[in-house]
């Protein structure tokens, strides 16, 4: 996959997010284009995975809208987002914690991790 | 129409200026030889023999060696022909990516991926039986009638049916040039081409 890598170098645009991962509670700025205007809105949440690398890298972040669970697939290397907050790093054993849409209330906690 | 041989590489996606995700093939196109010219003379057609894609000395055969050796170029994996170059080529000319430098759109042919023996469903896209239940049994995927009774008594030729699926040519027109690459032959097409990665491609004007 070698020259894979070249387009990787030659065509995606430098993504620098900060870094975080499964288990984190982010807020995703993204800028939303209505007509020609151009306004930001956010979303916080908790990130379930990163997936892929490269400019095809997505990550998914997940909230609780009221009692409905609300999961948003953001592409990592997308100019529409403005920036990423960090709010809380959780302490998750695995990468994707795909467990956590089964789980509510008390359950559903993230220990927050301990520098 | 002329062109040249290439090899898929993978598929990815790149951003457009309004920060839409476009779905896009990498494709290694040239660097092609032409090995050898047909004229209306000598072979009755005009035509240019475009190689690609070295291979080693030891696993080409002598007659094509020598072909090779013609043409001043080492042994290549794929040879065709394609008609209609505009510009003079002489055998051991190198073509490159940059031949497609002011082009918009081009065309991609390739072999597509075997499917192996397929039923009318995957096939030709028929919907089969939708009911599980009201009687019917074992009749999900079905072709259904194929014709009417002692008159024509028979099954008309060309009847869609079940049968080999995929693995063979297939010729995608019209894709956008994205990006070309020089400097690696890349060349970057939007949407899907036939085949899988690493199976050879002709990209034609």
């Amino acid at each position: 996959m070698n020259l894979m890598n070249v387009i990787g170098k030659e065509v995606a645009p430098v993504i620098e997010l900060p870094a975080f991962s499964a288990g984190d509670t982010i807020t995703v700025h993204y800028k939303i284009r209505e007509g020609n205007k151009e306004r930001i809105q956010q979303f916080r949440g908790t990130v379930l995975q990163r997936k892929g690398q490269g400019n095809t890298e997505t990550f998914t972040v997940r909230k609780m809208s009221g009692n409905i669970g609300v999961e948003r697939i953001f592409p990592a290397a997308s100019p529409f987002i403005d920036k990423i907050e960090i709010n809380k790093r959780g302490r998750v054993r695995r990468a994707r914690i795909n467990y956590l849409r089964k789980l509510t209330g008390k359950k559903a906690r993230i220990q927050e991790k301990k520098f | 129409m002329p062109g040249l041989i290439g090899k898929k590489i993978g598929m990815t996606s790149i951003y457009d200026n309004e920060g839409k995700n476009i779905p896009c093939t990498v494709i290694q196109a040239g660097p092609c030889v032409v090995t050898q010219i047909k004229t209306v003379e000598n072979d009755g057609y005009s035509a240019v023999q475009l190689a690609f894609d070295d291979k080693k000395v030891k696993n080409t055969p002598k007659p094509m060696q020598g072909h090779f050796a013609r043409a001043n170029t080492t042994p290549k994996r794929k040879v065709i022909e394609l008609k209609g170059f505009v510009k003079d080529w002489k055998p051991g000319d190198v073509i490159t990516v940059d031949y497609f430098h002011d082009d918009t759109w081009l065309d991609v042919s390739g072999i597509s991926k075997g499917k192996g023996f397929q039923g009318v469903v995957k096939r030709h896209g028929f919907r089969g039986v939708n009911d599980a239940t009201h009687g019917q049994h074992n009749r999900n995927r079905a072709p259904g009638s194929v014709g009417a009774s002692s008159y024509p008594s028979r099954v008309f030729k060309g009847m869609r049916m079940g049968g080999q699926t995929g693995n063979k040519k297939v010729k995608i027109l019209n894709l956008r040039v994205m990006k070309i690459i020089p400097e690696n032959n890349l060349l970057i097409l939007k949407g899907s081409v036939p085949g899988s990665n690493g199976s050879f491609l002709i990209i034609e004007k």
